[in-house]
């Protein structure tokens, strides 16, 4: 079956629009649902109508690699853990660099470079765009899947979380920015040279992942989506060389999109947005441990048990020690039993709590807490003086006091849980370690503070026990 | 170390400066501890339950020897003639007042630390006995009041007829005038509430109290950066007493908490006020000690002014002995944890921390009262903040405006370059990514927070778009671009099912 140019044209316009439905139907909790079957559709009628197309040709070979494709990736997603969502999503989104990156490669190959001779100048030029549209999409194509694999590994846990420092390391990308803007001018004057574009290509892999190794794991949120928006901006550059709108739109679309998403992560931590593009940021910085805050007070299930039957409303603080230890259901069997008692309980999520934005709210979603209890920093955070009990679970730089009071301290200016205000706060913790930033946190030395050691879970399992 | 808790001897006292509890917790920093016999008679704690947590029953004048003393109350001079040299001491002691008492410590090298000496700060909330023993004097002020008040608090309308709620005005809203706003409020009645320091307006509204405004702004601060409230001038005074005269009139119970550390009680109810309150109305005054804010207040007694009661009850604190006791004790294990770091049973006098050096008044055989200012209010402190942020971010920003506007002038420039030489073709790629963008932004921007994840799944899946550019090549007669096309098909397939699949699980967790 093979359809005509303008019911492919239909086909497309209409992907397009289903595509940014299916966006917008994520942005609300009741048609989100719709919003991904728009999602699916959208790449179904694309699909069917490329490979319809009159010029594609080998459909055995597509149909083959997709659904062996397809079953690695239903077998991936159905397999996953929620807690490894953020691992997930980094892979994938390597995939899509490389992908890019290849079908820039062939977009290259593809040309007919004897005829370059006998070109005129409007030839000439369409000729220059086109191999500037290549260079720039193999370029993104490959920072985004050296930066993603990178990404997927401090996630992980492979490569070490801490932000990689080499000396020089901004002059680095900025050398290497250069350096493969150099190579741009030249391939393009060359008429499309192969060893500009490999070398570019290698230098493109090596800055990706420089750029999110120098990158701390506490900011992986913001890396993640940013990393999502290049593999956009990678997929729209490939509908360049192509001449295809879907691809451009589609790809504009995820770009501007992950931008923005990263942009509101950013705008929640305090930090300049330039900075986390140009990577390694908040990472100057001079981690003091000699300060002294006092002691911190430790107490046992049962005493946090004999709290929360005595509190009237509650709050709970996740953080990523909470997806480490899977106490998600113990959480909620917690959260169940106290509202049993007439306890109010909330939960309090911080805009970048865990690896991934809004890892804490699908981890409490997958543990079926009923999302209206689930709130956000700006809806919370008023409320804190009227609380009894906090329970902060595996959160820290997220609920450290030194970002508001501390103008000196690395994290100083970030909005975060003001936790402290509360009556009673409960920081369930491995051990007086410090969070993802290495900034110490004054809140576990606060009067009103106390401190539950031990795994998340056994610690919610034995005060559930002791309800 | 030992500790030794003396029978308190003040006429009207029932507290004592421990409790079976706090012995407990001060035998584990290593202390040994001596009650004197039936010390916690009072407050219903019996000798029996002190011997059960740990400590050794005395005789008065030995504990008077113990190494340390934790009192409630400042010892008279008889007593300090009982000490040892160059013993402890922690107790209230009003250094201020107390000359005398000072000069006594002093030359027996007593080094003494004084309970009201704890400053207002975060750190040293766990000690501040003032604060503690103000929330009961709150308390007990409504009962007291309540008792002597022939009427109900709450309003009740009922078969037999209607009665309105009790009005009560607190002045001073510190910790004994929230904690009588809570009560008050918690007994039906309209509470309304004053204060000097208009910044405590928030702490009254949440304590549910209507906060009476004046018609007066004074010019300066009137915090005096320690916590407690200043003396104001002449002008605010004025319009304070204009409104407390309208109040009086108005008002059934009125309580008063308004004291101003080292100096005496601010008069603030005068006898005419008391005059034009109704018959059967209460005034409790809470700095009966320290002179009174009412006019016709007696310390210790109930005056009845032609039908309004003055109550200037000094020890509403010792009214509940047992609790009061109990929170006083385990502000004195607190300090002494503060005080013994090491947990080895020694006291550490170290005068590089702005808590013991605040409180303590006589070190060995020298005076150290008055101690250097500390400021640990934030509000006072809050312009000098506010002053130097500016300055740090002034710093910053004019780089960047700079660097952005040329960033921006730069990408005019090329747009314009591109535009002028490109083909029509690739112009009009380029009107459909720009839409694309703006749309992206404008769908993506009131995204809801919990959706952050599915909607990164769902775009990292969209984007797996690029299999449609893969797909196209794919066609193509050379055998690597096949190879390359076809892995570029794997792969991004994979992403697409991945990505779709697992929002879908995502969402589907989402629940009311």
């Amino acid at each position: 079956m093979e359809f005509s140019q303008g019911l492919i044209s239909a086909a497309y316009i209409l992907a397009a629009l289903l595509f940014i439905f299916s966006l917008s139907g994520l942005s609300k909790q009741e048609t989100a649902e719709t919003g991904n079957w728009y999602g699916i559709t959208g790449m179904t009628i694309a699909l069917i109508a490329t490979i319809a197309d009159p010029r594609v040709d080998n459909v055995w070979i597509i149909l083959v690699t997709m659904v062996v494709g397809a079953s690695i990736g239903l077998q991936l997603a159905k397999k996953v853990e929620m807690t490894q969502m953020p691992e997930l999503v980094a892979i994938l989104h390597s995939f899509v660099g490389l992908a890019a990156v290849l079908v820039g490669f062939n977009s290259y190959f593809e040309m007919d470079h004897s005829a370059l001779a006998n070109f005129t100048d409007q030839q000439q030029m369409a000729t220059n765009i086109h191999l500037v549209e290549v260079f720039l999409g193999v370029f993104i194509g490959a920072v985004t899947f050296t930066g993603s694999i990178v990404a997927f590994g401090k996630l992980r846990g492979i490569i070490n979380s801490s932000a990689l420092m080499l000396p020089h390391r901004h002059k680095l990308n900025l050398a290497a920015g250069v350096a493969s803007f150099i190579l741009m001018v030249v391939f393009v004057q060359q008429g499309g040279g192969d060893s500009a574009l490999f070398l570019m290509t290698f230098i493109a892999l090596a800055f990706g992942w420089h750029l999110v190794a120098s990158i701390g794991g506490a900011d992986m949120p913001v890396v993640v989506s940013m990393l999502n928006s290049y593999s956009g901006w990678a997929a729209a550059a490939a509908g360049f060389m192509l001449n295809n709108d879907l691809l451009i739109v589609t790809g504009a679309l995820v770009g501007s999109s992950g931008a923005i998403l990263s942009y509101i992560m950013c705008k929640a931590m305090n930090r300049s947005f330039i900075s986390v593009i140009a990577g390694g940021f908040g990472t100057d910085v001079v981690v003091d441990t000699d300060v002294d805050y006092g002691d911190h007070v430790e107490i046992n299930a049962e005493a946090v048990a004999d709290m929360l039957s005595g509190a009237k409303s509650v709050i709970i603080t996740p953080g990523y020690g909470m997806a480490v230890a899977q106490a998600q259901y113990p959480v909620y069997e917690m959260t169940q039993a106290l509202k049993a008692k007439g306890i109010d309980v909330r939960f309090a999520i911080h805009p970048v709590a865990g690896r991934l934005p809004g890892h804490m709210n699908v981890l409490l979603a997958e543990a079926k807490v009923p999302y209206d209890i689930v709130l956000g920093m700006d809806e919370i955070n008023d409320d804190f003086p009227e609380t009894d009990v906090v329970l902060v679970i595996g959160a820290n730089d997220t609920v450290n006091p030194a970002a508001a009071e501390d103008p000196t301290s690395p994290i100083a200016g970030m909005p975060v849980l003001e936790v402290w205000n509360a009556k009673n706060v409960v920081v369930f913790k491995r051990s007086m370690s410090t969070g993802y930033a290495g900034v110490q946190n004054p809140l576990f030395f606060k009067d009103n503070t106390q401190m539950l050691f031990g795994d998340a879970k056994v610690s919610c399992l034995s005060i559930l026990d002791k309800l | 170390m030992i500790i030794g808790i003396p029978k308190e001897t003040l006429t009207g006292e029932n507290r004592v400066a421990s409790s079976p509890t706090a012995v407990a917790a001060l035998l584990k920093l290593g202390f040994e501890i001596q009650v004197q016999k039936g010390a916690g008679t009072k407050a219903s704690f019996t000798d029996q339950e002190f011997i059960d947590a740990g400590a050794t029953l005395v005789t008065k004048k030995n504990v008077w020897q113990s190494d340390i003393i934790f009192k409630v109350n400042c010892p008279n001079i008889e007593e300090i003639a009982l000490m040892k040299d160059g013993a402890h001491l922690i107790s209230f002691i009003a250094p201020a007042q107390n000359e005398v008492i000072l000069a006594a410590l002093k030359e027996r090298e007593i080094t003494t630390l004084a309970m009201e000496m704890v400053p207002r700060m975060t750190r040293s909330q766990s000690m501040d006995a003032l604060s503690s023993m103000a929330n009961i004097a709150g308390y007990r002020a409504v009962i007291e009041a309540t008792h002597h008040f022939g009427r109900f608090l709450t309003g009740q309308i009922t078969a037999a007829g209607k009665m309105p709620p009790a009005k009560v005005m607190i002045i001073g809203a510190g910790v004994a005038g929230l904690a009588a706003i809570g009560t008050a409020g918690s007994l039906g009645a309209i509470v309304r509430a004053f204060d000097t320091r208009p910044e405590v307006k928030e702490q009254i509204e949440s304590m549910g109290a209507e906060f009476l405004e004046l018609d007066y702004e004074e010019p300066e601060d009137t915090g005096s950066g320690d916590g407690y409230a200043k003396e104001m001038s002449k002008a605010f005074i004025d319009a304070e007493m204009a409104l407390f005269a309208e109040q009086a009139k108005d008002v059934d119970i009125i309580i008063t908490t308004a004291m101003i550390p080292g100096k005496p009680a601010p008069k603030l109810i005068t006898a005419e006020m008391v005059e034009s309150m109704k018959t059967g109305s209460i005034v409790v005054d809470l700095a009966a000690a320290g002179g009174g804010n009412c006019e016709l207040t007696q310390a210790g007694k109930v005056v009845n002014a032609n039908g309004v009661k003055i109550i200037g009850y000094t020890d509403l604190v010792s009214r509940l002995p047992n609790q009061s006791s109990q929170l006083y004790a385990n502000n004195l294990v607190s300090l002494t944890k503060l005080l013994c770091k090491e947990k080895d049973g020694t006291l550490n006098i170290d005068f590089d921390d702005v808590v013991i050096r605040n409180m303590t008044v006589v070190k060995q055989n020298e005076i150290t009262f008055p101690p250097p200012p500390i400021q640990v209010s934030a509000a006072p402190v809050a312009p000098k903040v506010a002053a130097k942020q500016p300055a740090e971010v002034k710093a910053k920003e004019p780089a960047s405006p700079v660097k952005k506007h040329a960033f921006m002038a730069a990408g005019a420039l090329l747009f314009a370059w591109v535009t002028s030489v490109a083909p029509a073709d690739f112009l009009s790629h380029f009107t459909v990514f720009v839409l694309a963008c703006v749309i992206g932004y404008n769908v993506v921007w009131n995204v809801s927070h919990s959706l952050h994840t599915p909607l990164m799944s769902v775009t990292n899946a969209i984007s797996g778009i690029i299999v449609v550019g893969a797909v196209l090549q794919v066609g193509n007669e050379n055998p690597l671009i096949q190879l390359l096309a076809g892995v570029a098909i794997l792969i991004a397939t994979i992403n697409i099912v991945g990505g779709f699949v697992v929002t879908k699980r995502m969402l589907k967790m989402f629940r009311k």
